[in-house]
């Protein structure tokens, strides 16, 4: 899809609206991209946030159960933080790509 | 001004794509492959935020019966898909000795394991926890002497085929028989 503009900085996007470089992620553009998703991020969002980018730039393929068991958050309370797309909403607004796990 | 006319498309493609809505799923088997297929269609449903019905009927109750919920078995005898590590075909009279099945099975769940695929309650948790429903079948369970005290908490009640059509209303709905 390109660029889009975000808190006045050019970012890429794939056409599914997720990042192309995690790199460029900070928390002013989750922010945008949890509103579009309908979301307002609190300190709990956050925290799911930063969980998901250490582990994906560790290399880790994430899934629902590894965030259960972050100690974070359980995956009732993940569901009622990204509703409707615990790991997919979260990986969008984490500028993460979008998750390629079956759980 | 940008943002917002990605979000204008996004919804777009939303809406003009007509995605799916609900899932009912029927899981008729209680081996470990037949099982785990409607366990992860129904988690992989309720990830995608589609609604998720799963109904478990014949020897697919084993599945949520507590008794035999965590101590599911793979088949090894008539599966011409079975193979040994490396590949090597695997004899159907080797699945007839005492405890190979067993053995097959445990190696299954620990590679399943390996792929974060957790255990069969772990995963009903996942499942209820989303949202999605698991369902018992009155007839089968009239059949195998069962009551809802037999079966898994996660089991939400023991209902007809009629009371599962009903749950299956909508038009982007899907039945699926595994």
């Amino acid at each position: 899809m390109g660029q889009v503009n975000i808190a006045g900085v050019a970012i890429d996007v794939n056409d599914e609206g997720y990042l192309n470089d995690p790199s460029q992620w900070t928390e002013d553009v989750a922010a945008v991209i949890a509103k579009e998703e309908g979301i307002s991020l609190t300190d709990k969002h956050f925290e799911v946030l930063h969980f998901l980018r250490e582990k994906h730039l560790a290399g880790e393929q994430l899934t629902i159960r590894k965030v259960g068991k972050s100690g974070i958050v359980d995956i009732k309370g993940l569901y009622g933080l990204f509703p409707g797309g615990p790991l997919k909403k979260s990986s969008r607004i984490a500028g993460i790509p979008k998750p390629a796990s079956c759980v | 001004m940008e943002t917002e006319t990605q979000t204008v498309e996004t919804t777009t493609k939303k809406v003009n794509k007509k995605t799916l809505e609900k899932v009912c799923i029927i899981c008729a088997k209680g081996s470990i492959e037949d099982v785990y297929a409607a366990l992860v269609m129904t988690n992989g449903a309720v990830m995608e935020g589609i609604e998720a019905k799963l109904f478990f009927t014949f020897f697919g109750l084993d599945a949520i019966t507590k008794k035999q919920m965590n101590s599911l078995h793979t088949g090894t005898i008539g599966n011409p898909a079975m193979r040994m590590p490396g590949g090597i075909p695997f004899p159907s009279i080797l699945g007839m000795l005492p405890g190979v099945e067993a053995g097959v099975s445990s190696m299954m769940m620990s590679q399943m394991e390996k792929l974060d695929i957790p255990p069969v309650d772990e995963f009903m948790d996942m499942i209820t926890a989303g949202g999605g429903e698991i369902y018992a079948c009155k007839l089968a369970t009239d059949m195998f002497k069962l009551e809802m005290k037999d079966l898994s908490e996660h089991v939400k009640d023991i209902i007809t085929i009629g009371q599962f059509y009903e749950l299956c209303d909508g038009d982007r709905t899907q039945i699926i028989f595994t």
